[in-house]
């Protein structure tokens, strides 16, 4: 059985963090400074850095500042941004957590304000603290995955036993998301194939159709040279091996940044903005993407890596499943799985996917993932632009 | 190992030395240069313009004659969809 913090929304979280966030770069510093003697007292630092106000950033950062793994949020504001501080505030006192704003300007400047934001943190811990925490079932859990320095094994282990993994949370009734649709490329009707209705299996193709023209209009597709290096040549080997990921379980839906699923099952995560090109690359790098999916409700991140990536994330422990067993060896420190023994007979893929299924509920009860005990805390959110959600994009049940 | 039967690239499970001899159907070839774990090696000749198959589904294109037990990469093969960007030497 599992354990969770009852928010008021009905849903529950599997940490009680407190949030730090800033509203522009300006307040960056200040937020930081504020954050940094709780470090290890579950205070996490997440911000905007831009100035200009932005629909996306605005409803990411409501999600985020109450997302089930978050027991309370201060936020940092310059003063003169475009970040509208005050319907971010509103949405989290509606939520029932503790809030608190403050302006740089308005407190007096960096020391005033660092003062004061470490006195409301010293006196929210205790309340949040003195939240105990409640059973919570398996299909209470939300569950994303990503795939990061991949190389030519991600595909041959982490990801095929992931998807193991997923197959068997889906089946306890907890819901998966999946994303990154411009490493699906190629992937479409395969994809199609598994969706839940004819029409949600148009929508999945006409997804990463809209990721193909994005990344050929920016002239790169979503591969980075290290993924050459580790064996891969083309995004659509890339992709083979990203999908399997996903798992076998039939496809319930399409959902966008923000958007938690509706109910158990599979999804796909749209990370690939709507309308035309603007503001740049879809998802700068991978922690653009956990955003996105703690966003949707995720509890905890499945991430796969070969080459070894070291990142973990603000508000969200991640699991990280180590594909290749070169890496393992050099930066096991960093790694909750060894996936790469399944190249030398050392484990079978259904070995190392129920593996994956019993962490997700030790960490889901509070044990440490290896990026959480390291301190990993890393956080990104950029500008974006979505339309929203086709009505064939979530099919009755 | 070949990922599937159709496949016309394997995959080195572990890393291969030039000039190391493979077997795929029955037939010995030579490794024509050093091939890192998870990397890929042709299975069998395979002609420019020829799409490369690996877990039985299409990943490239050939853009020159490949023998069969050579490296198969970014120098050989272009992808269908948007073109794979490395750093330079």
């Amino acid at each position: 059985m599992l354990q969770g913090y009852l928010r008021a929304d009905g849903r529950k979280g599997i940490r009680n963090i407190l949030v730090v966030a800033y509203l522009v770069e300006c307040a960056h510093h200040v937020a930081r400074e504020i954050a940094a003697p709780f470090r290890d007292r579950g205070v996490h630092l997440i911000g905007f850095p831009g100035c200009y106000p932005n629909a996306y950033a605005l409803a990411m950062m409501e999600k985020l500042c109450t997302h089930p793994n978050v027991g309370g949020a201060l936020l940092v504001s310059l003063g003169c941004e475009g970040f509208n501080k005050r319907q971010l505030t509103k949405t989290i006192e509606a939520s029932g957590r503790p809030v608190q704003t403050l302006g740089i300007q308005d407190a007096g400047g960096t020391r005033k304000t660092i003062a004061v934001g470490c006195e409301w943190i010293e006196r929210t811990l205790p309340a949040l603290a003195a939240h105990t925490p409640v059973a919570m079932r398996a299909d209470e859990l939300v569950v994303g995955t990503i795939c990061g320095g991949s190389d030519a094994t991600s595909g041959l282990t982490a990801n095929p036993a992931m998807g193991i993994a997923f197959d068997m949370l889906v089946a306890d009734g907890a819901a998966a998301i999946f994303e990154e649709t411009g490493e699906l490329i190629g992937m479409e009707h395969l994809m199609a194939a598994r969706a839940s209705s004819a029409a949600l299996g148009d929508e999945l193709k006409r997804t990463v159709a809209k990721a193909a023209e994005y990344y050929a209009t920016l002239g790169y597709a979503s591969f980075a040279p290290g993924n050459a290096d580790g064996g891969l040549t083309t995004i659509e080997e890339k992709s083979l091996g990203a999908y399997a990921k996903s798992g076998q379980s039939p496809i319930a839906g399409i959902i966008k940044p923000g958007i938690a699923p509706p109910r158990k099952g599979l999804y796909l995560l749209d990370v690939v903005p709507d309308g035309e090109v603007r503001f740049g690359f879809p998802n700068i790098n991978d922690n653009a993407e956990i955003a996105e999916l703690i966003a949707c409700g995720s509890h905890l991140i499945l991430f796969s890596t070969g080459r070894g990536s070291v990142v973990g994330s603000a508000i969200a422990p991640v699991i990280k499943v180590c594909a290749n067993p070169e890496t393992w060896q050099r930066m096991q420190d960093d790694m909750d799985v060894d996936a790469g023994r399944i190249l030398d007979g050392g484990a079978t893929l259904p070995e190392v996917g129920r593996e994956i299924y019993d962490l997700v509920a030790r960490v889901a009860c509070g044990e440490p993932t290896k990026s959480e005990a390291l301190g990993h805390q890393e956080f990104i959110l950029t500008y974006k632009s979505f339309e929203p959600l086709g009505p064939a994009c979530l099919p009755a049940a | 190992m070949k990922l599937s039967a159709q496949d016309n690239v394997a995959v080195a499970l572990r890393a291969l030395r030039a000039g190391d001899t493979v077997t795929f159907d029955g037939t010995a070839c030579i490794v024509d240069r050093d091939i890192a774990v998870g990397h890929k090696l042709a299975a069998r000749a395979i002609a420019q313009g020829e799409t490369i198959i690996k877990y039985n589904c299409p990943i490239g294109v050939a853009t020159q004659p490949i023998p069969a037990g050579a490296f198969v990469h970014v120098h050989n093969v272009a992808s269908s969809y948007l073109p794979t960007y490395t750093l330079p030497k």
